[in-house]
């Protein structure tokens, strides 16, 4: 039971890590119609901003400035590449993308070096805020989930209440009126391109100290949030929510618990081959759920593709 | 004319590196590992020491076979086998008799692989392969074969001179064994049973369990499970991020026990545990640094960080595989004839720079040499890694590890 | 979308032989090419050149014919290629006849099963929707490759010997044996390829890309053809395995990964996905590039990255479309008033991307290389990188160059355009 409570904790962080990327990704999507395969790169880029900028000045302002310089670069890479791609069309630009989460992950490796980066937690939260049974929970961790709540229901606020926002949510289910409209649209499009490489960015400055800060960090996380969005449905902002959180859980307790593929097989009523050795399946018979965990989503979105092609909560063909 | 030609298309071709075209009579050794690529760091902290035990260890001496010098080629395998056996061909086609590789046993295996058929399908252009870090037990079993050497302790001797630790310490009553999800994880958690059923029949293995290799993002649940079983030590084999990953995950979660690893160590990792791996993690592994056995070492470790100030003493075998090396070719005669040396390596006896004696056990081509279980620290530590001031203390040694463990290599000599 | 139908001008027009032309030439020249370069290395460089050029080509069925962008293409390859090393394995195990040349024709028919099962539930949908189930399966199949270790043998994978499998009298030992029959099955694959572009569902494939709604008011199913390119499709890059399997003697995850699946995309798109030779150029510099740059430079992938997103924003027809931009004005006799804008683009130009190339190494060489050990070679010139002149050097290299191909780009487009123009008129 305590273990339950306490996975259910590490889920959420999880979950809500994830949310902050798929929430960028998905108004991007929403928006452009582009699924920036250089998301989880902006991610990277906070990590290792917020890791430079607190060599010199502290955790607490680089927590601050280094969303802000990426959501800058973001900004830039939506004006100076993106837009020039775009009369190519959409799979043009998906291959923009994706070549530049290669040379964003060339350049980082350029700058910033091959290995890890020593990249920690602030001292001031650097101890087991309590505990639950055995188990100690970190205050840093529950740090990262009151910066994902509050960008949650920043954002949230900012959709629903503000005149930006319901620019942006109309454009979400009626771009064309938008631009009938007269709204910049162009304008609209670098904004909330900026503002999505932010809050990845402000995801990586807070996951760098926990997950590890190195070059290959976006691609271990890039592919999930696509995966995310696709399983929320693309453009759907509570479907991301759902989503991050619903994935979260799922590779969590698939780690935390150690069912395996005989006993599941069994309990089916399916008996192992008397000769294991010989059988093409027999590694079939000793998987474990820890084993198969972090591919579980890439099951969930197969199939969610194949039976629901716009995702859980999407309404408009991907 | 012809000649001409083929020159010409093997210059733009095989591009041959700015500095590789000197004196035939270097005794030319291709470093086949990453040197781009997300392991990048590891290969190029192996090259730097291959590069400086060769310029110390024997061309500073006066070269072998009267004043021939050593030369490190480097070749880029990206990790990648494939990428591997181009890089092999080429090495062979510059005429490159000694191979080095570490980085992968997947490399490795493909290595020794290629080699084996192509030493059979060229018996004028034979080629030795010399394994500095690869320790899939395998290579010396079953793969076995004559032209591959290991100088590193297999995954296997590892772990009997880890259990022969562990056997000692009665506080130690349930143990944890967690590792990737692969040939060597596999082969470490293998070991781990056999060993400790042997050994210490009292001790639970109170979890087995392994994870994808590169794709766990939070390690926390696996270190709740590892708190929940109550073990008093973990076991693993991981390496790179993965290491790096669990291992923080275990020590943020609360566990205080001992964490034994394979490669807790240096690239970043040390610095990156600082403080908090404190007494917790320990490396099972060749080569003492700490406290430095000898004025020779505490020369040489010196002389290397001054050229390399962020560089790592961290593969200490590298040393082995030179000296060694240099002198095979010396007792063979003739650095051409690989044969003659494969022959003067097999059932060499030397005293390692790091103290100890070194045996190239002739059946399996394995080296059997002293393996110490090494403590993450910064007290007592003269030599550091990631200059973080933390290091590796030796804690306990077995000496010549599996000297008389069995082997099922049959080997075929030629 | 600029030119991507260069497949509908082919063959009308021409004779026979004309058709036949380029596929003989292409013949001869792989012919001659071991005789060119015959290094054991050079030979191997080649081998890899050639089944990169057969698995970018299938790669291209999809993207280029059939508007379908794939991240997972390597799983076929890589599956072709798994069940041929065992089908070796198991002609030494059993001592069947199977002469080697026939191992791919095995490969490929493997691969279009597994594309013909995978294909029933991905090919439902074009777009993202295929390209992220594309992307699913390629993570699951990659996974599959460490757990089920009976079929891909774990991480160290799956190895053989080619020389079990001889034909008549050819054992295969060396790189250069199998370099005939890797181009041999080169050419008949292009061919084959080349042949399904014009047959009706290839034509068709282009339509559903196009439009898919009009085709399938003529009567089409746009899923049905979709699914009959990558089937197609997924039996080329099975053929590219088999070659792999026999040139390297062993399959391990490498092959069916996501990077693996990139990589060929990038390929793909550098060479040009609007041309049936795109991919085949694209294979060749990208090799060249990997096999060649990688032993000069540490920082290479650097540079490839560079140069394939320069590629998406300004020729996104590749290079090969970069190439066939001239052929009208070729065709008019005018590419000779062309050689002066261009000179006075790319010579600067070439000298700013020298300069800024000599900054990046520089900087590499400052941060990695031992200290004492200031020296450094670039462009045959040995130099100090602490000293403040060659950074000054290359700063102005790269600056004047860029400014200098910046201020020479509207010149040197004038004069394309008006060289099309007349191409054009005079065509007319």
């Amino acid at each position: 039971m305590d273990l339950i409570l306490v996975t259910m904790i590490d889920g959420l962080v999880t979950g809500l890590l994830l949310f902050m990327l798929s929430s960028g990704l998905t108004l991007i999507f929403s928006m452009m119609g582009v699924l920036n395969f250089a998301h989880a790169s902006f991610y990277m880029l906070g990590a290792y901003f917020a890791y430079q900028i607190s060599r010199y000045i502290g955790f607490w302002p680089a927590l601050f400035i280094a969303p802000v310089l990426v959501g800058l670069v973001g900004a830039a890479v939506e004006r100076y590449g993106l837009r020039r791609v775009h009369k190519y069309g959409h799979v043009a630009e998906l291959i923009f993308t994706f070549g530049l989460a290669l040379l964003i992950e060339e350049v980082v490796q350029f700058v910033w070096g091959k290995g890890h980066v020593e990249y920690n937690a602030p001292e001031s939260l650097q101890f087991a805020l309590f505990s639950i049974a055995d188990y100690e929970i970190a205050a840093y961790k529950i740090f990262m989930i009151a910066v994902a709540a509050a960008i949650f229901i920043a954002l949230l606020l900012i959709l629903t209440r503000t005149r930006v926002g319901m620019v942006i949510q109309a454009a979400l289910t009626h771009p064309d009126t938008v631009e009938a409209l007269g709204h910049n649209v162009p304008l609209v499009f670098m904004g909330v391109f900026g503002v999505g490489s932010a809050l990845a960015g402000v995801a990586g400055v807070i996951a760098g100290p926990v997950l590890g800060t190195f070059p290959g960090m976006a691609v271990v996380l890039g592919s999930i949030v696509f995966v995310t969005i696709v399983v929320g449905g693309l453009g759907s902002l509570w479907g991301a929510l759902v989503a991050s959180l619903l994935i979260g859980w799922l590779t969590t307790f698939a780690a935390s618990y150690n069912i395996g593929m005989a006993d599941l097989l069994g309990a089916l009523g399916i008996e192992p081959p008397a000769d294991l050795s010989e059988s093409l399946l027999r590694d079939i018979w000793t998987l474990s759920l820890p084993q198969v965990g972090p591919i579980l989503p890439y099951l969930l979105m197969v199939l969610v593709l194949v039976f629901r092609p716009y995702g859980l909560f999407g309404n408009r063909d991907a | 004319m012809r000649s001409f030609m083929r020159q010409a298309a093997f210059a733009a071709f095989a591009g041959l590196a700015a500095g590789a075209a000197t004196a035939a009579d270097n005794v030319r050794i291709a470093f086949i590992d990453p040197l781009s690529g997300p392991f990048a760091s590891t290969g190029t902290n192996g090259l730097h020491q291959f590069e400086f035990a060769a310029e110390k260890l024997v061309n500073e001496k006066g070269g072998v076979l009267g004043g021939r010098k050593f030369e490190i080629v480097p070749f880029d395998n990206k990790i990648s086998p494939k990428e591997s056996l181009i890089q092999l061909q080429v090495a062979i086609d510059q005429g490159i008799r000694y191979i080095v590789q570490g980085n992968s046993s997947g490399v490795a295996n493909a290595l020794t692989e290629a080699i084996e058929k192509h030493n059979k399908r060229n018996p004028d252009k034979r080629v030795l392969f010399l394994n500095y870090s690869a320790v899939d037990p395998a290579l010396t079993n079953d793969k076995c074969n004559f032209w591959h050497f290991r100088f590193d302790a297999n995954a296997d001797i590892k772990m009997d001179a880890l259990t022969d630790v562990i056997k000692q310490n009665d506080a130690i009553k349930k143990v944890y064994v967690i590792g990737q999800d692969y040939s060597f994880g596999k082969a470490v958690a293998a070991a781990a049973q056999r060993f400790l059923a042997e050994k210490r029949p009292d001790i639970e293995i109170v979890g087995n369990e392994l994870h994808p290799i590169g794709k766990v993002k939070d390690f926390t649940p696996y270190a709740r499970k590892i708190i929940a079983s109550g073990a008093d030590a973990v076991i693993t084999g991981n390496w790179g991020a993965d290491m790096l990953g669990l291992g923080k995950a275990i020590i943020e979660a609360g566990f205080k026990g001992p964490i034994y690893t394979y490669y807790a160590a240096a690239d970043g990792i040390t610095a990156a545990f600082g403080e908090s791996g404190k007494g917790i993690l320990r490396l099972v592994s060749e080569g003492q640094l700490n406290p430095p056995p000898s004025d020779r070492v505490v020369e040489y470790a010196r002389a290397f960080k001054e050229k390399y100030p962020d560089g790592n003493l961290s593969q200490t075998r590298i040393a082995n595989v030179i000296e060694m090396l240099a002198r095979a070719i010396e007792q063979a005669g003739s650095a051409e004839d690989v044969v003659a040396v494969g022959k003067a390596l097999e059932g060499m006896e030397h005293d390692s720079l790091w103290g100890g004696k070194l045996f190239m056990r002739p059946q399996d081509h394995q080296l059997i040499q002293d393996v110490h279980i090494l403590v993450h620290t910064n007290e007592g530590v003269t030599f550091d890694f990631d200059n973080s001031g933390y290091g590796l203390v030796v804690e306990s040694t077995v000496k010549m590890a599996s000297m008389d463990a069995p082997t099922t290599c049959k080997m075929k000599r030629p | 979308m600029t030119s991507l139908s260069n497949t509908d001008r082919s063959v009308a027009g021409r004779g026979a032989l004309g058709a036949a032309g380029p596929w003989i030439l292409a013949a001869l020249l792989l012919g001659v090419l071991p005789m060119l370069f015959g290094s054991p290395s050079s030979v191997t460089i080649m081998n890899q050149m050639a089944i990169t050029i057969v698995f970018a080509l299938s790669y291209n069925m999809l993207l280029g014919q059939a508007g379908m962008l794939s991240f997972g293409h390597a799983v076929y390859m890589g599956l072709g290629g798994f069940f041929a090393m065992h089908v070796l394995n198991w002609i030494e195990e059993y001592e069947l006849t199977l002469p080697l040349p026939f191992l791919p024709l095995i490969a490929g028919l493997f691969a279009m099963l597994m594309a013909a099962l995978i294909g029933l539930f991905s090919t439902r949908r074009a777009g993202t929707v295929f390209a992220m189930i594309s992307l699913g399966v390629g993570e699951l199949v990659a996974a599959c490759s460490v757990i089920i270790v009976a079929f891909f043998g774990g991480e160290e994978g799956v190895s053989g010997d080619r020389t079990v499998a001889p034909f008549l009298g050819m054992e295969f030992l060396h790189p250069e044996d199998v370099y005939y029959l890797i181009a041999f099955w080169l050419l008949l694959s292009a061919l084959g390829m080349y042949l399904f572009s014009l047959t009706p569902l290839g034509r068709m494939a282009n339509a559903v890309r196009d439009n898919p709604e009009r085709a399938e008011f003529l009567g089409y199913s746009a899923r049905w053809v979709r699914y009959g390119s990558f089937v197609a499709s997924g039996f080329f890059a099975g053929v590219a395995g088999g070659l792999f399997a026999i040139n390297y003697e062993i399959l391990t995850e490498e092959n069916l990964n996501l990077a693996t699946s990139g990589m060929i995309l990038l390929v793909t798109f550098l060479g040009g996905t609007g041309y049936f030779v795109g991919p085949v150029v694209g294979a060749v510099v990208f090799t060249l590039l990997q096999s060649v740059l990688s032993l000069q430079t540490e920082i290479w992938q650097l540079y490839v990255g560079i140069l394939f997103v320069a590629t998406v924003m300004f020729f996104p027809q590749g290079l090969a479309g970069l190439i066939a931009m001239h052929g009208p004005a070729m065709r008019a006799g005018r590419l000779g008033s062309l050689a002066g804008p261009y000179a006075r683009v790319l010579i600067p130009g070439a000298i700013g991307a020298a300069g800024v190339a000599a900054l990046f190494e520089m900087f590499h060489h400052l941060r990695t290389a031992a200290p004492g050990d200031e020296a450094m070679t670039l462009f045959w010139i040995t130099f100090d990188t602490h000293s403040a002149a060659p950074w000054i050097a290359a700063a102005a290299a790269a600056a004047g160059g860029l400014f200098l191909a910046a201020r020479g780009a509207p010149a040197m487009r004038a004069a394309w355009d008006e060289a099309n123009r007349i191409a054009q008129g005079g065509a007319k």
